[in-house]
């Protein structure tokens, strides 16, 4: 079992307050593909960034078992963590806008991230990042290597994330909400990016989104949040059949291009979905 | 209402906007679609007068807008932009927010516009005296569409509203824009990227491509599959894969 997670949860403490952001999600990750879907606020990324121990100091975590291939995360030193965090696993962030470093080019970043976790020499870092940009099918990758972030486009930003995180060939991939800064058509050409470099190095992927209909196609099991829970886990292929009736909302407020509809049907949050 | 006739716009060298020309009735939707890049939100941009440096005629109900526009136009025409975190000031209170634009036009019953303003996007009179940073995305986007249309415009220009919102938050957006139009007879130009959206808003819709409007159709031809140029069938088809749940 890649990812072991069992009654995680993420409380936020101040001098007078405590507010609990992640009640108790139990999931299990082989190298399968997860979607986790759910609204903003309902504890989805806090879960991702437990698992990388990537939370701010405020943060409380508490869980009967939070393990990554059998290392516990909760007892893992910082030096310790630094062995999984992007040697192991890698993190795709939403907006390569903010994610990249601006005063660097893109080439120079893929080749520190080769580098740091692979021990080679600048030139075979260099011809790596190349090798890497062209996998994430970058057209003319000796080109892009040598802009820096502002000269290129989004969906070839977040193609240079995902070359990053793959540099040093990690067996768990989290990406959270890596298209949504990016529109429909690159959104899914990124998602297919990911979907076929998953399967064909044999990688664990957490995906992190609000789109469910679009996480569907992209995943083997699909997890809903809501409210710091998971309501529902099924297969993605079952997803029609879905029980909770936040699962069947989240699906059916979307607009629709062939079942045109007058209204749309709205959320109406039942408080039975807090406490299970 | 709206006439959008061989819009140029080029920023230095490079045009991005290479004659777009459409029509918009009042009371009407229109959408238009492209991939980033295509030039869509320019042209938007450039009907809202945010951009001076363009050619060709914008003209609404009738009269041609200046490249200068002034202060009595945006009376008759507001934006709402895409980003409600970017779009509203961050140290001003949602009440300095939407009684600015009063002040600007001299309006009277500040108070009482303020309060309906608020009704009016279904927010609670309680939200008036917070920042932004106290309120959701989805209630953001409320207040931002409250600020356009608190000095009563009869023209509405849409820049992706819903892109930067969750999908239940989006449906409720989507759902007042629909009411507010019918309720107040406004005329929307809508920009997405999302074809579904553009769909169930307007029946009327552009695609755009490489600064060109490469073709114009109705909602209903979409629908059906009658599309004239191959970038729309590709966008249509993308559209329906990704809809469904696998």
């Amino acid at each position: 079992m890649l990812v072991d997670i069992k009654n995680l949860r993420i409380a936020f403490e101040t001098r007078t307050s405590r507010f609990e952001a992640v009640r108790g999600v139990s999931m299990q990750l082989g190298t399968e593909k997860l979607g986790i879907v759910g609204e903003s606020g309902s504890g989805k990324s806090l879960t991702a960034r437990a698992l990388m121990k990537l939370l701010p100091n405020n943060a409380k975590i508490e869980a009967d078992t939070l393990s990554f291939d059998g290392i516990d995360i909760l007892g893992a030193s910082e030096r310790g963590m630094r062995q999984i965090r992007g040697k192991r696993a890698g993190f795709i962030l939403q907006d390569p806008k903010y994610s990249l470093n601006p005063v660097k080019t893109v080439g120079s970043q893929i080749a520190e991230s080769w580098r740091t976790h692979k021990k080679g020499s600048r030139k075979e870092a260099a011809e790596a990042a190349i090798e890497l940009l062209d996998q994430v099918m970058i057209r003319n990758p000796r080109k892009v290597a040598a802009a820096y972030p502002n000269e290129i486009s989004g969906g070839m930003g977040q193609r240079v994330m995902i070359a990053m995180m793959l540099a040093p060939d990690p067996e768990l991939l989290i990406a959270d909400e890596p298209t949504s800064a990016l529109d429909a058509t690159v959104q899914a050409e990124i998602l297919r990016l990911i979907d076929d470099l998953v399967s064909r190095r044999g990688m664990g992927l957490i995906l992190i989104s609000h789109d469910l209909p679009l996480v569907s196609h992209f995943c083997d099991r699909v997890a809903v949040m809501y409210s710091g829970r998971v309501v529902e886990e099924l297969k993605a292929s079952e997803l029609v059949k879905a029980q909770h009736p936040y699962t069947k909302g989240l699906l059916n407020c979307m607009p629709s291009l062939m079942h045109p509809k007058e209204r749309l049907p709205v959320l109406n949050r039942d408080a039975a979905w807090l406490n299970p | 209402m709206i006439k959008v006739d061989q819009l140029r716009i080029s920023f230095g060298t490079h045009e991005v906007v290479r004659g777009v020309s459409f029509d918009v009735p009042r009371g009407g939707s229109f959408g238009i679609v492209g991939e980033s890049g295509s030039g869509k939100s320019t042209v938007l941009r450039a009907m809202a007068g945010l951009n001076e440096d363009w050619s060709g005629r914008i003209a609404f109900d009738g009269n041609s807008a200046p490249l200068k526009r002034p202060p009595v136009f945006f009376r008759q025409v507001q934006m709402v932009f895409q980003d409600p975190f970017g779009s509203l000031h961050p140290r001003q209170t949602v009440d300095r927010i939407l009684s600015e634009l009063l002040l600007v036009h001299t309006l009277p019953d500040i108070e009482k516009r303020i309060k309906q303003a608020l009704s009016d996007v279904a927010l609670p009179q309680t939200v008036r005296f917070r920042y932004p940073h106290q309120l959701s995305g989805g209630q953001r986007q409320r207040v931002a569409i409250a600020r356009a249309l608190i000095a009563e415009p009869q023209i509405l220009l849409l820049d992706e509203p819903t892109s930067a919102l969750d999908v239940s938050v989006q449906a409720e957006i989507l759902n007042l824009l629909a009411d507010l139009r019918q309720a107040r007879n406004l005329t929307y130009v809508l920009v997405s990227h999302n074809l579904a959206v553009i769909a169930h808003l307007c029946p009327q819709l552009g695609v755009m491509l490489n600064g060109e409007m490469v073709e114009q159709l109705s909602t209903d031809d979409l629908r059906a599959g009658r599309t004239k140029h191959a970038h729309t069938a590709d966008l249509r088809t993308l559209s329906i894969n990704l809809e469904e749940p696998a």
